[in-house]
This record gives structure tokens, sequence and C-alpha cells, in this order.
């Protein structure tokens, strides 16, 4: 088996930013759910009080 | 009489197809790994390898149909997030850090693959093995248009039902006894309906704008999950999670065969992509007990690095097998709340990985 050398370095830029992307996906994926638990628990509590 | 025997002219790699698709029929109905899957892949083996086989033409049409055209993967994604419950998510949001940690995997096995001289297409397919998630793996391998799809459907379901042989040891390697005993408390409380009926949505249009190609996976997936939450369509949702899934998954096992005839499937190259999948799992899991162990450093109250785990797509396996394993190192140790959080963000994490991976192949697709 021959190793392609050339391919693997190519491939590690793909790694860090693949990994790098996914992480940034998730960061802002987190972020507007504590945004959503906050907008829906004073909707909840409004619509408590409205009751 | 002479017609009657004369396609009795089988050849050995046909045998060994027969053997293989016997070994898959074993393992669903012996050992119950993923039967609705490994079932109908089993017997599709067989069929589309007998001599002559007038079965060859009309599962490649099914094939072409619903693979080629990804609407099996897409269906059947409807289903799973009709079943998933986001809850433990978003209860603790944070544990979608896990998810995305444990696609380590996917990019090493990626470099692994190329190093070994797999063309890049090839290699990021092989590669997406690691995304633990068998529709993403049959979408991204067939949008890449890869030649070893067989293999990387068997190796990507295989591994998936063999989640509670390969994660303990690998887990029990890289944590101490100490880590795997520490206790989380779960801080449980009811979701606001408008966040869970949100979620799907807001988790769509962003995947949908940083990773466009992964937009069908994740917009089907979350779609299914509306379903469910919106509370109005408790009919559809059941369907999907019970009826649509399990019709489709069938439908996927007996249709991959198109790809699993002995000439195609019975190369060098499949035991080495089998061995590439098993290494993109190993360091998945690998990854995800590494940020949960890098996270205690800086963080008060501590993560069992054994969530971090459960950070790969297989669901509901992964959460299970973490559970159980707290349970064996603690009996009073109950991790299966943060390990099913992990293990649905996994979920959308793998969408995510496949739609990146898509995004940096177009330069190599034709």
């Amino acid at each position: 088996m021959n190793l392609n050398i050339p391919n693997f370095l190519e491939s590690l830029s793909i790694m860090g930013k693949g990994m790098l992307g996914i992480f940034i996906v998730t960061v802002i994926l987190i972020l507007s759910v504590y945004v959503l638990n906050f907008i829906g628990r004073k909707i909840e509590k409004k619509n408590d009080d409205q009751e | 009489m002479e017609v009657l025997f004369s396609n009795f002219v089988v050849t050995w790699q046909q045998a060994v197809m027969w053997v293989i698709g016997a070994v898959l029929i074993f393992l669903a109905i012996k050992k119950d790994m993923e039967p609705t899957l490994l079932l109908p892949m089993g017997f599709g083996a067989i069929l589309v390898n007998l001599p002559n086989s007038g079965a060859v033409e009309i599962v490649e049409e099914i094939f072409e149909f619903g693979i080629a055209s990804e609407l099996f993967p897409l269906f059947l994604f409807i289903g799973i997030g009709a079943m998933i419950d986001f809850g433990p998510l978003l209860t603790n949001p944070k544990l979608m850090l896990f998810g995305a940690a444990a696609q380590f995997g996917i990019f090493m096995t990626l470099s692994l693959a190329a190093l070994f001289g797999f063309d890049m297409r090839d290699a990021a397919s092989i590669a997406i093995i690691g995304a633990a998630d068998g529709p993403t793996s049959i979408a991204v391998a067939n949008r890449l248009g890869t030649q070893y799809m067989g293999a990387i459907i068997v190796a990507a379901y295989s591994y998936m039902a063999l989640v509670p042989i390969v994660q303990p040891p690998v887990i029990k390697l890289i944590t101490t006894k100490n880590e795997r005993r520490i206790r989380m408390a779960y801080k449980g409380g009811e979701i606001p309906k408008i966040t869970r009926i949100c979620f799907p949505i807001v988790v769509t249009v962003i995947t949908g704008l940083f990773a466009p190609d992964a937009v069908a996976l994740v917009g089907f997936l979350m779609f299914g999950n509306l379903l469910r939450e919106c509370g109005v369509l408790d009919n559809l949702s059941e369907a999907a999670q019970n009826i649509l899934s399990k019709l489709i998954t069938l439908l996927l096992g007996i249709t991959v065969a198109a790809r699993m005839q002995a000439d195609a499937f019975l190369r060098p190259d499949t035991l080495l992509i089998l061995g590439l999948g098993l290494f993109a799992f190993v360091f998945d899991t690998v990854g995800g007990v590494l940020l949960a162990k890098l996270m205690n450093l800086f963080t008060k109250n501590k993560i069992n690095p054994m969530i971090g785990a459960a950070g790969i797509s297989a669901f509901p396996m992964s959460s299970r097998v973490i559970h159980k394993m707290g349970l064996k190192e603690d009996p009073q140790n109950f991790l299966l709340m943060h390990s099913a959080g992990a293990n649905v963000s996994g979920q959308i994490a793998s969408v995510i990985a496949g739609g990146l991976i898509l995004n940096f192949m177009s330069q190599y697709v034709a």
C-alpha cells in the first residue's frame, strides 16, 4: 500500500476547518437555546399571570 | 434437464456473499443487532448474489428511486426526528458541546483514509461512517458518488449495533475509576412548550445558513421533531415513529443489497473500510471524553467524562451504555438524562458534520 502524504496533509486542514465549523455552529445553537428558554419562560409566566 | 441446472454455476465470491448474508441475518435474529436493517440487508445480499439473479434489476431500480435520490434517508429522518425527545438537551444546552466533540472520529478517519490512498471523495465517504448515523452516512456517501457504498453502509450500521462492545473499553482506557464515579446532579425542569416548538425551526435555520448542504437532512429530522412537539399531529407523529421509519428502514436494508454484489463488495478495500469505520467510532468516543476531561479543568461542577462519549449519534444505544457503565461504577450514579442530552446533540452534530463534509468536498466533485 502506498501512503499518500500530500492527500493526508490536505486532509489535516479539512479536519481543522471541520471541527472548528462544528463548534462554531454548536455554540450558536447553545446560545439560541438559552434565548429560546428565556423567552419561553417569560411567555409562560405572562400567560400564567393572565390566568 | 440441462436448462434446469444451467444456473448451478456459483462463483466462490457469490458463495462468500451468501455466508455474509447469513451472518447478517444471524446477528439480526440471534443477537438482536439492528434487526430492522441487518435482516433485510442479509437477505438482500443473498438475493442479488444468486447466479443470474433476476432480482438485481429491480433492486437496482429501487436503489435509484430511494437511495440515489436520497428519498429513503430523508423519510427515515422524519421518523427519527419524531422519536427524539430533545428535553434533556434543552434543560442543559451545554451538553451540545459533546455532540460536537464526538464528531472528531469523522475527521481523523478522513485523514487516515486519505493517507491510505483513497481519493478525497472516497475518504470523506468512508469517514462519515463516524457520524454513527445511517441516513447521514448514506446521504453523504451517495452525494459524493463513492464506489464503496455497500461497505460503508454495512460498516455504519454494524458499528452502531456494536456500540455496547466498542465504547466501554475505549472509555475505560482513557478515564480513571474516580472519573467514572463522578456524580452529576440533574436539574430537571419543565421546558416551555414554545421552546420545544421553536427549537426544531431554529436549528434548521441556523444549520441551513452555515451548512446549506446539510439543510435537507437536518430539515427533515427537525420536521419530524416538530410533528412530535406541535401537539396537534399526534397521529402523524406516531405514524412517522412507528410505521414510516420501520417501513423505510426495511426498504433501505434490502435496497442496499444493490451495492452488495460480490464483484463490487468482495475487495481488499472492504476490509480496510471496516477497519477505518471502527477507527472512526473509537475516535468519536475519544473526542467526546477528552472534551469532558478538558472542561473539568476549568469548571467547578465536575462532569463525568463518560458523558462525552454519548455525544456520538448512535441514539439511544450510546446513552444507555454510558448510564449502565455509571451504575456499574457506582449504583447510585444516575447519568441517563445527561447522557441522553449528549446523545441527541450528537444526532444534530453528525448532520452538521455531514453538511460541512459536503461543503468541503464540493471542490472535489466533478
